[in-house]
Parts: C-alpha cells; sequence; structure tokens
C-alpha cells in the first residue's frame, strides 16, 4: 500500500487485490515473502502445503476462518478463548516450520520452551 | 465518438476517446522501455491494459486466484497523524490488521527517519514489544535513510547541496561519504534494537532520496543486520524510479549505483539481503492515468522478471500510477493494482 488517505488505498488495494490478511492466510503468506524473500506462489504453495488446503482456498475467508479455529491460528471477530497476540503467533511459528522473532523473544523472557 | 472515464495523474476526472487512450499508452510504455532500457509491453498486454482503464464500472479486481499481500510505509500512522484521529500506533496497527485486513505493517515514528529515532530508541522498542503481544501479522519497523538529516545545521557534514552549485565537487563526494557511515551506523543501531524487541523485520524507505549515497547507506546497513540476524525481514522501499547521481561515483559491490532503474536495483538488494523490495515509479501529474498506468506496468514488469525476490510496488499518492493527491480515486488505484499484478507480476502492493 502506500500514502494516501486509507480508504482511497489500503481499503480499496485489499478489495482489489489482496488476499485479505487474518480474514484468510494473507498474514501467513506475507510472512514467508518478509523471513524467505519468497515470491508469491512459492508463499502460497508453502502455506497451502502447510495448512492442508488448495492454494485458491488461502484467500477465501470461509474456508480460512474455520482452518484458522481449528488451529489456533487467530482470526478477526473472535470468538471468546480464541487465540489472540503472540498466543496465535506460537502456533504459527510451530505449524509453518518457521521461528518468529516475537515468539522467540517471548521463549527467552518466560523460560518457556516448546 | 464515444468517451470513456478516466483520470489525469492528478487524480482529476477527463474523457477519452479509444484512439486516445491507446496513443496514451502506447506511449507511455515506449517511454519507460526508452528510459530503462528495458522490453515495452506486448501488443496483447496494450489490448488488455486498454480492457481494464475502458472497462465502465468504478472498481475493478484481480482474477480469483490472483490475489497478493500488502506491506505498508508510515503504516502505523496512517489513521492517527495523517487521517487526524487521536489513536495510539499501537491501536492503530489492531485497526489495520482487524478491520481493514492489512497483511503486515510498519510501526515509524512521526519523524519518520533513522537518525531521528537514535534518540527515543528505548521508547520505541517498547511500542514494538506492546504491538507483538497484540497483533497475530507480521509488524516491521519502518523509517527512511535520509541522508539529508546529517548536513551542517542538523547534523555534522558538510551540506553537498551547498558545496554542488560552488563547484566543489570533491568536498560534496566527501560529505555524502562521511554521511553514509553514520547513517549506517543508526540503522544498525536501531535494527538491533528493534530486533531485541520482536519486530519481524526492518523495513528501509524512501531509499535513494538523497541519491546514490543515500541508496548505498541503506544496502550497507541491510547487510551488516542480515549478517547478524539471518531470518530476520527486510524490505526495501525506493524513493524514486532511478538512483539520482549526487554523488555520482559510488559502487556497491562492483556496480555504480547512481542511474539505476527498478530491474538493476532489486538485483543489488537482493545480494545486500533483502527479501522483499518496492520499486517506484513516479506519476505525472499532467499526463493522463493510462500514459502513467502503461509506464509504470512497463517497469514494474522489467523489475518482477529480474527479481528471484519478493517485489511489493510502491502505489502510494504519486507513485505507481496512482494519482497524485491525497485521496486517491477508487477507479484509478483498484486499476493499477490489478495491471501491476496482472501483468506487471508484482508479488504484492
Amino acid at each position: 500500500m502506500g500514502s494516501g488517505d486509507p480508504f482511497g488505498n489500503e481499503a480499496t488495494q485489499e478489495v482489489a487485490s489482496g488476499m485479505g490478511g487474518i480474514r484468510t492466510a494473507g498474514d501467513l503468506v506475507m510472512r514467508m515473502q518478509l523471513s524467505r524473500g519468497l515470491k508469491i506462489e512459492a508463499a502460497k504453495k508453502y502455506v497451502a502445503e502447510k495448512l492442508g488446503v488448495a492454494m485458491a482456498e488461502l484467500s477465501d475467508c470461509s474456508v480460512m476462518r474455520e482452518v484458522r479455529q481449528n488451529l489456533g491460528l487467530g482470526y478477526p471477530m473472535p470468538d471468546p478463548g480464541a487465540a489472540k497476540g503472540i498466543g496465535a503467533k506460537i502456533r504459527i511459528a510451530e505449524i509453518m516450520g518457521l521461528k518468529i522473532n516475537s515468539v522467540e523473544q517471548f521463549k527467552k523472557k518466560t523460560g518457556l520452551h516448546y | 465518438m464515444e468517451k470513456h472515464f478516466t483520470r489525469m495523474g492528478d487524480g482529476s476526472g477527463i474523457y477519452m476517446s479509444k484512439e486516445e487512450i491507446r496513443a496514451d499508452l502506447a506511449d507511455g510504455t515506449t517511454d519507460a522501455a526508452d528510459r530503462g532500457k528495458i522490453p515495452p509491453l506486448s501488443a496483447e498486454e496494450l489490448d488488455y491494459l486498454y480492457e481494464i482503464v475502458a472497462t465502465p464500472v468504478n472498481i475493478v479486481s484481480v482474477a480469483r486466484g490472483k490475489e497478493t499481500v500488502t506491506s505498508s510505509d508510515s503504516g502505523a500512522f496512517k489513521i492517527n497523524y495523517q487521517a487526524d484521529i487521536s489513536l495510539d500506533r499501537a491501536i492503530s496497527i489492531q485497526v489495520h490488521e482487524k478491520v481493514l485486513a492489512a497483511d503486515s505493517l510498519d510501526l515509524g515514528n512521526i519523524d519518520y527517519s533513522y537518525k531521528s529515532v537514535k534518540a527515543i530508541l528505548h521508547d520505541e522498542a517498547k511500542v514494538m514489544e506492546n504491538v507483538q503481544m497484540n497483533t497475530i501479522m507480521p509488524v516491521l519497523y519502518g523509517a527512511m535513510p535520509n541522508l539529508g538529516l546529517y548536513t551542517k545545521p542538523d547534523g555534522p557534514v558538510d551540506n553537498w547541496s551547498e558545496l554542488l552549485p560552488r563547484a566543489k565537487i570533491a568536498e560534496a563526494r566527501q560529505a555524502q561519504e562521511e554521511a553514509v557511515e553514520l547513517a549506517v551506523k543508526d540503522m544498525v543501531y536501531i535494527a538491533e534494537g528493534m530486533y531485541k524487541a520482536g519486530a519481524d523485520g526492518m523495513n528501509f524507505d524512501t531509499c535513494g532520496a538523497s541519491g546514490d549515497a543515500d541508496f548505498l547507506a541503506a544496502l550497507e546497513a541491510v547487510k551488516i543486520i542480515r549478517g547478524k540476524y539471518p531470518g530476520f525481514g527486510m524490505e526495501m522501499g525506493m524513493a524514486g524510479e532511478f538512483i539520482l547521481g549526487m554523488h555520482g561515483q559510488l559502487e556497491y559491490e562492483g556496480t555504480r549505483l547512481a542511474g539505476l532503474y527498478p530491474h538493476k536495483q532489486v538485483k543489488i538488494a537482493e545480494q545486500a539481503g533483502v527479501t522483499i523490495f518496492g520499486p517506484v515509479v513516479n506519476t505525472s501529474s499532467n499526463r493522463s492515468f493510462p500514459w502513467n498506468l502503461a509506464r509504470a506496468v512497463t517497469f514494474v514488469k522489467a523489475c518482477c522478471e529480474a527479481a528471484d525476490i519478493a517485489v511489493h510496488v510502491n502505489v502510494g499518492m504519486g507513485v505507481g500510477a496512482t494519482p497524485m493527491t491525497p485521496v486517491p480515486p477508487a477507479d484509478a488505484v483498484s486499476r493499477a493494482s490489478k495491471a501491476l499484478i496482472e501483468i506487471g507480476k508484482a508479488d504484492g502492493l
């Protein structure tokens, strides 16, 4: 996205071409790009395989909400007891086979090992 | 003669005939090809661009399955400082995540330069720690190298913009080289603090704003940070479509930086350790949207074909075919998004 009012830029870009962040698997695909520099198709393929869904389903909020609920990956409009914030990222790191920096820092501070 | 609604590069609405749109599309791609020494768009691609521009609907979108992801520059202060809503940055990031469906965001200080953050890193790190506890999507820390801030009277180095008009070329070059060293130190220092605070990565934004030395500073910083923290995300967004030769002789690993266009910038960024590269194509506000769109897609396509890392195109106001206005029209923004992804093959915006 870029500069400009959030409706004209961010909201429009998400509607026109965005995966949808934590509504779907956008945050997970973004993690693979950011940490490993993967191009979009390779990043989607990696995430789809880890989640056991088709690549096209990664951008489908009706499919991904259920997947995220079941796996504890966090989702918007959360139910009581749903995984949130760092709790969800601990699950994401485990399922994606990825070291997430904030999770690693959290482990150091708490002395937890998993 | 049938006329189609489209826009100028400043966002104002205009009506153009099919022939006028096609002529501007052809002219735009030729301009990019000539400047960048890259291939122009094919006849089929120009036909598809024409369809995207002329389709009589407000919003267009990519085909199902072609969705990509978004990153940001100064993302955490669009809602508060820019839209003028009293909202803490940490809360703002949660709004982007849970309301606006952002795929990632960057936290940054209102004075969005690494030099300015140096003195307040301890406070910025606490905000990052807070954000990381409460969000799920990747959150980066972002700022600009902004080499100009190192010049007198704001900084310790002689001002090359004052030296150059006096034909003090050697002194101007020396001053830029000194500024690079200082900026690299600051960027590495802040990246260390943000890594410890749990950030998912760093965003080096508006690189090259002060010319080739500015770009070099960012590259050197990325290389050092990559060596220290191998899995740390590293995004680099550019200031303009080519690197200004304010110094003119600076090289990175044997490649002269001045004059590089996006398809060559991305290869240097990759070499340094960047994982996501953000090319810029400037919007000309006195040319039509079709002209700007064809030009942007031509540069971006060449950049994405050259890249072995992810490419997130800069699409804020005034870049990436987005009209130069604080309220970019959704019809133009959605058309630019579709064209840059489907024809340009961008990995994100």
